[in-house]
């Protein structure tokens, strides 16, 4: 155990050089780098939000349902059946048709054809969009498992999209956006100073539309809405105009009133359509219409047909400079809800580096001096080695560009307090040997050899240990598992190769002479 | 280091003293349950700095009293005119908790607050959070146990395991009994005590291993005895180092990494204990042999 040919030495030591460069990039200058690598700092020691969302699929569920209603009738129009009683509740449609055209709607129904609009069959699932359940002449007609599931994943798509425009827009440095599950969006802002405006922009739909406001009211397909100031509007429910036809939207001043507004420009569809309605309609008030709330209802006093208008209402600059961003980003394709939020302000970031970097320090120099008293001349091999051992975990979490996290400090040093006992384990050993061996380099390689497999065994639990924390593990706890699982695999190459071939020079020169621990 | 102490002597006093241990901190964790922070349980945390030293919680407190909130711990934190304020509101819709909070504390006191640190975790996730901590426990002590079966018997793996239930409920039996939080990084500290544990117990079972087929006409309480006194010194050092990082970790890291440290020095002690007096005497009691170490074919020759 004691023989290390020189290739295996240059490896050991050009490994540890190696990684140990790693380690001071972190200390290099930020206007002149030399290579661009570093370990980054977790939001709780520089500070910032990290936001948990959650997408409600069920307006969006609920409003495909609805959907389906004019086509299903058709259907069944079309083929001569006759049916009654037909509501739709929720995200269900019943009806009930007689006894012997059951079995012919169901073929129509399931038909796997193109032809068959109702009911899309979908080839990555194998299965239909809707279900069908049948109590004697009552069907109800709803979403599948696998329905809903497409819905879901388009619209996380979607919101992830829309999410990272907003956040893009608000000129938020490097944020991390990722889909977390089937219904979640993680978002990261490292440095962020207000998220309270950030957790409001993500917090709206933005769903704009133009609709006509109706005087009397008795007509049909109109409904209540408040408008800002609390005045009472009946509004069409049909759309002129939705926020998908806009292409841009930019915050103004009006430079008659000193009022700050929102001038939108619409695409080419959008504007012919505003057109022909602001056309026919001279006189008439349009509402503005956003998330369910009028913002403001303006008359129409001559035909816009440029596609280019102006929201104004009660706002101060800010707001209409929220409201163009969210118009330009879009509308998301389901409520948005936060469900977990962790914000750590800078200064608290900074105080954790500092503690945290204390109690390293503190802990790391009583372990050293610790090991001197106890092992004299070894205690200098283990305590080599485990300087090393920290330069080479930082060198891996540098290289890997890993977070270091407040607990990901407490992993190192955890790690330093326990990185020395596979040198205690062995050092040990050889002193139970040297009681009954009498050639030295005998005793050594004895020592290794058995301290070997306990070792080994002794920190694979460990490491089993963080493998099962960073899989479970979220946020900062995972930045503990990383610095111990790796701490772990450095601590056994520093061990087995780099005090094993110190202690083998050491051994080797006192050959005859004795060996004191 | 005397490496003749009779531990075996020690055995039957000790067994008492885990099996009390260990009962009471079922006893305590069931009856008087675990004091869940809001990571499991939910709610908004709050770490506020107020410079202006003629500010007290009671002025904090009634900043926002009309803002009906239900059960609000407000405590010191660490540092003198830091503050921790715990809100138990867990609904969904409190979406503007959190500015509408800031906006009366700003506002009724008339001095500087800093908000240092805001957590708000919402029911759904919290729960869920918990699962997960439980499932990865679970999941890391059957890990365990495969990892020790593989490489030793099934009598040492099972020993192993009751060692390290006996730590991990006596250290949550702890935490129960002097009410501290159960946060994401307690979950965190009782992995690594698992590994720490196991660590310490495989030590002790590779050596009773190797010298019951070295020794076998020794008694396995002579064995254990033995075992425990040769790996006894490597077992302190261990611990003093480790327990030399940690304390510095719970003196100099700061407020937030105390609940940690406490409960991985508690965890270190615990676990030191059990791999010497929990799992080698229960090797007695599963009647481990030197046969035991015999293969399977080995041990049909008469």
């Amino acid at each position: 155990m004691l023989n290390f040919s020189k290739i295996k030495v240059f490896i050991i030591y050009l490994l540890l050089i190696l990684l140990s460069f790693f380690a001071f990039l972190n200390l290099q200058n930020e206007n002149n780098l030399i290579l661009d690598k570093k370990v980054n700092l977790g939001l709780d020691l520089q500070g910032g939000s990290y936001l948990l969302l959650e997408i409600d699929t069920n307006p969006i569920i609920k409003e495909r349902t609805q959907d389906k209603v004019i086509p299903l009738k058709k259907l069944l129009v079309k083929n001569d059946i006759k049916y009654k009683n037909f509501t739709v509740k929720e995200k269900k449609i019943t009806f009930s048709i007689k006894d012997d055209q059951i079995e012919k709607f169901e073929k129509l129904f399931f038909s796997k054809n193109n032809d068959n609009l109702i009911n899309e069959y979908i080839d990555q699932y194998k299965a239909h969009q809707l279900d069908l359940t049948i109590d004697k002449n009552i069907l109800t007609v709803n979403f599948s498992k696998y329905g809903i599931l497409k819905i879901n994943n388009a619209a996380l798509k979607q919101s992830i999209e829309i999410v990272r425009r907003r956040i893009d827009d608000t000129g938020t440095k490097e944020p991390t956006i990722l889909q977390r599950g089937d219904k979640r969006i993680l978002v990261e802002l490292p440095g962020i100073k207000d998220p309270e405006r950030i957790k409001d922009l993500l917090g709206k739909t933005a769903k704009l539309n133009f609709r006509l406001v109706s005087d009397s009211s008795t007509e049909f397909g109109f409904e209540k809405l408040t408008s800002e100031n609390g005045e009472e509007l009946l509004i069409s429910k049909r759309i002129i105009v939705s926020g998908d036809n806009l292409i841009d939207a930019q915050p103004r001043m009006d430079t008659q009133t000193n009022q700050p507004n929102v001038t939108f420009t619409l695409d080419r569809s959008g504007a012919q359509k505003f057109a022909k309605a602001t056309s026919q309609n001279v006189g008439k008030r349009i509402a503005i219409v956003l998330d369910n709330k009028v913002i403001s209802p303006p008359s129409i006093r001559e035909p816009i047909t440029g596609g280019q208008g102006n929201i104004s209402g009660n706002f101060n600059f800010q707001e209409v400079t929220d409201l163009s961003l969210l118009l330009r980003s879009g509308a998301l394709p389901t409520p948005i809800n936060i469900v977990e939020e962790r914000t750590v302000g800078p200064d608290l970031g900074e105080d954790s580096i500092k503690s945290g970097s204390m109690s390293l320090i503190v802990g790391f120099a009583l372990v050293i001096l610790f090991m001197f008293y106890k092992y004299k001349i070894f205690g200098l091999v283990a305590n080599i080695s485990l300087i090393s051992n920290l330069l080479m975990l930082i060198g891996v979490l540098t290289l890997l560009e890993a977070t270091l996290t407040l607990p990901g400090i407490a992993g190192i040093i955890l790690t330093v307090g326990m990185a020395v006992d596979a040198n205690v384990l062995i050092f040990e050993r050889i002193k139970e040997e040297l009681k009954t061996e009498k050639s030295i380099i005998h005793a050594f390689d004895i020592g290794y050899n058995k301290a070997k497999i306990t070792v080994l065994d002794a920190n694979i639990t460990t490491l089993i240990a963080a493998i099962i924390l960073y899989i479970f593990g979220s946020g900062p706890v995972k930045g503990f598992a990383i610095t111990l699982g790796i701490g772990i695999i450095t601590t056994l190459f520093s061990a087995y190769f780099l005090a094993r071939h110190l202690t083998s020079i050491i051994v080797l020169k006192n050959k005859e002479g004795s060996i004191n621990f | 280091m005397n490496k003749n102490f009779n531990f075996s002597k020690l055995f039957i006093k000790t067994n008492i003293l885990s099996l009390t241990l260990f009962i009471s901190s079922v006893l305590f964790i069931s009856l008087k349950g675990l004091n869940y922070g809001i990571d499991f349980k939910g709610g908004t945390l709050i770490e506020l700095k107020v410079p202006d030293t003629n500010i007290t919680i009671t002025d904090i407190r009634s900043s926002f009293n009309n803002l009906n909130l239900g059960d609000v711990n407000i405590k010191e934190f660490g540092e003198k005119n830091t503050y921790l304020i715990k809100i138990e509101l867990t609904s969904e819709d409190s979406k503007n908790l959190i500015p509408e909070l800031k906006k009366n504390i700003n506002e009724k006191i008339q001095s500087e607050v800093i908000f240092r640190r805001v957590e708000k975790v919402g029911p759904k996730v919290s729960s869920e959070l918990l699962q997960s901590g439980i499932i990865a426990i679970f999941l890391s002590l059957a890990a365990m146990l495969f990892y020790i079966w593989i490489r030793f018997e099934w009598q040492f793996s099972l020993g192993s395991i009751i060692a390290l239930c006996h730590d991990v409920i006596i250290t949550l039996g702890i935490f129960s009994f002097l009410s501290l939080e159960i946060n994401l990084s307690i979950i965190a500290a009782v992995l690594t005590i698992v590994g720490y544990s196991m660590n310490d117990t495989v030590v002790i079972y590779d050596r009773i291993r190797e010298n019951l087929s070295k020794f076998n006409r020794m008694s396995i309480d002579d064995i254990s005895n033995l075992s425990v006194n040769e790996t006894l010194s490597r077992t302190v050092i261990t611990s003093i180092t480790t327990l030399l990082a940690l304390f510095s970790i719970f003196i100099l890291g700061g407020e937030i990494l105390k609940g940690f440290s406490f409960a991985m020095i508690l965890g270190v002690i615990i676990g030191t204990y059990s791999s010497i007096f929990v799992a080698s005497p229960i090797l007695k009691y599963l009647k481990v042999t030197y046969k035991t170490m015999l293969k399977d074919d080995e041990k049909i020759v008469p």
